[in-house]
């Protein structure tokens, strides 16, 4: 589904990929784990396209086709879908009206025909569900005054009403208490399909507790120096990142 | 690498072509002459001549206002025209008989003027440079003793009215703009509505500035009578020149006990080109007054304009009247505006809102600029005023400038002001869920624009939306 093959990139002067290569199968879920700085949500944000960076060198291939050469909005109707970090608010746009306005433009994408807010609320209905939200939410402005915990459930709600081919899941575990991580966590494993792929950034090994992950990698300094199975993470939760940054000689 | 903003393509203008009609045109300047010319152009009664001449005379001691946050090359008030219309042989008995090319104009603009064609409920005026062409739907309005027409033809048949309230609210002596307007405005809208009448359908004005070097001076004068109501909305386009043409009009609004007036405009004059040349310069001064228990209400996107100047305010003298004040201020290429309100509060428990949204793009300059006054005998007067300020790309500037003076202790007032940044995140956010740059930059700015929005009448509501949409793109560097 997703080849990535000596991906290479930079902020400003700063190279900050240096050389990744990784491919992910339909169905699976990967974990990008490392150390603060070596890269990981830059990887993601740079297969969603952010325009904060360049990318300098390599080939990302999203079932055959080129992404780097897509445009951020052309990489979402493609199937890809990111859950930020640091999700942005929109004062005034009702959390229901953006929904339907990205749904309806992944469906235009598609030659499909737009949806109404009728129809589109009996959609919604069904994907509250998934992360144990009643409908008020809908009328609240997109993630304005939302707590972190909130916004971050924000974001797998709109995973689970676009439904992507490839989810890139961005530290969605990072500020999270343990009730909120069980919510969002529940509402990955139930979007969990054969169909579909997860890249998990994260910096702690708690999260994988929850969404147990097909293979592991571990990202130091713009390199993937490590992947392996899901016990990797459970190394790293015990010994740290030092022996895999000394092992790769890096350090 | 260029922002995804900073890639939108500039759409051209549409509302910039030049109808080509045979006008009759006054001689370029300004003298008593050309006043006189004009008051007989228009059949005028004396006390209409007195009028105009007397504000002549004041205008003439004195000097344009320059306190503005705004700046432009001084205007030869000589070589300007201060009478242009389009040529006919006869009076117009009926819409139908208005002029195919002037007709063909409004239809390019999306204002047809067939009375079966027209947007259902809602009867227009169309002022093309300095006359009206046409008001649909006047006889269904004059049922119910409403008068819609043309400041022309009110001044003929209704002259006691305008005699009455002309100036009552805004006197000619007011302002340098203002004191021009009187001498030389040639035509404009007049609504009256009786006691207790509900205005049924929403009135509305079209004004289209055609020939080049011509003012535009309109006058818009709305009575609502005691216990009445009417809502009306004011659109404007103008061709695209090289030169700037001046559009100085007055607005005055008279609620009388118990009566509502709720003003709308949908601004898009011709705003000049990225470089800043040509472009209209919107000077407009805009009052309302409002006794007991009146409410008068402004509402306006302003989008066009090289250089806007406007403060609709309300004088709220009578006990318990209310003011509002929503306003969007959208400015891009080298556009300026310093506009706001003025709210004065002189009887009892008078109220007033204000809701001002600015947004600033390219290298245009937005200034808010508004006065809360509370006089000592205005006992509970209250103000809430809300100021936001938007900006997108870094070479655009917002300013706010707020003016409160309070004599009275038992009056509250406040003012919230906000300034934020349309961020590349938040565009690269939109993105990712598959909307496009344009959607992404017109969903942001209208969710930021919401509360002033849902003030305007539905049909415009939808229009400014897209106005904005298009007003903006290319903003961004």
């Amino acid at each position: 589904m997703l080849d990535v093959i000596g991906l290479r990139a930079s902020a400003g002067d700063k190279e900050i990929l240096r050389g990744i290569s990784l491919t992910v199968n339909k169905g699976e879920v990967h974990a990008i784990m490392g150390p603060n700085g070596s890269g990981k949500s830059t990887l993601a944000q740079v297969l969603a396209g952010h325009p904060a960076y360049e990318v300098t060198g390599g080939q990302v291939l999203f079932e055959g086709r080129d992404l780097l050469d897509l445009e951020p909005e052309e990489r979402a109707q493609a199937g890809v879908f990111l859950a930020f970090q640091y999700p942005v608010e929109i004062p005034g746009v009702t959390n229901a009206y953006f929904l339907r306005a990205a749904y309806n433009s992944l469906r235009k994408a598609k030659g499909l025909d737009e949806v109404d807010p009728m129809d589109f609320l009996d959609i919604l209905e069904q994907k509250l569900k998934v992360v144990e939200w009643g409908p008020e939410i809908m009328s609240r402005a997109v993630n304005a005054g939302f707590s972190g915990g909130e916004k971050k459930r924000n974001e797998i709600l709109q995973l689970a009403v676009l439904e992507p081919k490839l989810a890139i899941l961005d530290e969605t575990d990072s500020g999270l208490d343990i009730d909120a991580l069980r919510i969002v966590a529940g509402g990955v494993n139930r979007l969990r399909s054969p169909e579909r792929s997860f890249i998990l950034v994260t910096h702690y090994q708690r999260l994988l507790n929850y969404i147990v992950p097909d293979v592991v990698h571990v990202l130091v300094n713009g390199r993937i120096v490590k992947s392996g199975g899901k016990e990797l993470a459970v190394e790293l939760e015990a010994r740290g990142y030092d022996w895999v940054e000394e092992e790769a000689g890096v350090a | 690498m260029s922002s995804p903003v900073e890639t939108l393509v500039n759409r051209e203008y549409k509302y910039g072509f030049v109808t080509d009609i045979e006008a009759d045109v006054a001689p370029m300047g300004l003298s008593e002459d050309i006043i006189r010319l004009i008051s007989a152009k228009k059949r005028e009664p004396a006390f209409m001549l007195e009028w105009r001449l007397k504000a002549y005379r004041g205008w003439l001691k004195m000097s344009e206002p320059h306190w503005a946050n705004v700046t432009y090359p001084p205007i030869d008030y000589q070589a300007l025209r201060y009478y242009s219309a389009p040529k006919t042989d006869k009076p117009l008995g009926s819409l139908d008989e208005v002029d195919p090319k002037l007709r063909e104009t409004y239809e390019k603009l999306g204002i047809p003027l067939s009375e079966q064609k027209i947007l259902a409920g809602v009867a227009v005026d169309a002022i093309f440079d300095s006359v009206s062409v046409g008001t649909s739907y006047k006889k269904k309005l004059a049922e119910q003793g409403i008068v819609f027409c043309s400041f022309g033809e009110a001044v003929q048949e209704h002259p006691e009215l305008v005699e009455k309230y002309l100036g009552s609210v805004v006197p000619p002596s007011d302002n340098f703009f203002a004191a021009l307007n009187a001498a030389v405005f040639s035509d404009g809208s007049f609504v009256y509505v009786p006691k207790g009448v509900k205005c049924p359908m929403e009135l509305s004005t079209y004004f289209r500035i055609n020939t080049a070097d011509t003012g535009q001076f309109e006058r818009t004068l709305i009575v609502a009578d005691e216990g009445a109501s009417v809502s009306y909305l004011e659109g404007c386009t103008a061709p695209k020149r090289d030169s700037n043409q001046l559009h100085a009009a007055v607005v005055e609004l008279v609620a009388l006990e118990g009566a509502a007036i709720k003003y709308s405009t949908v601004q898009n004059w011709y705003a000049g080109d990225e470089e800043g040349r040509g472009g209209i310069y919107n000077f407009v001064t805009k009052r309302g007054k409002a006794l007991r228990k009146a409410k008068i209400s402004w509402t306006q996107v302003e989008t066009g304009s090289a250089i806007t100047w406007k403060y609709p305010s309300v004088i709220l003298q009578g006990d318990d009247s209310v003011g509002e004040f929503y306003s969007v201020a959208v400015v891009n290429g080298r556009q300026q505006a310093d506009t706001g309100t003025k709210m004065l509060h002189i009887g009892r428990n008078t109220r007033s809102t204000i809701v001002s949204k600015g947004i600033s793009a390219g290298r245009g300059n937005n200034s808010y600029r508004g006065l809360v006054k509370v006089l000592p005998k205005a006992e509970g007067a209250r103000n809430y005023t809300q100021c936001d300020s938007m900006l997108i790309g870094n070479r655009c500037g917002a300013h706010t400038f707020p003016y409160i003076d309070v004599q009275n202790p038992t009056a509250s007032v406040e003012h919230e002001a906000s300034t934020s940044k349309i961020g590349e995140d938040q565009i690269f956010y939109c993105k990712q869920r598959g909307l496009n740059t344009e959607n992404a930059i017109s969903m942001i700015v209208n969710g930021f624009c919401k509360e002033v929005f849902q003030e305007l009448p539905m049909e415009f509501a939808v229009e400014a939306q897209k106005l904005l949409g298009v007003s903006l793109e290319g903003s961004v560097g």
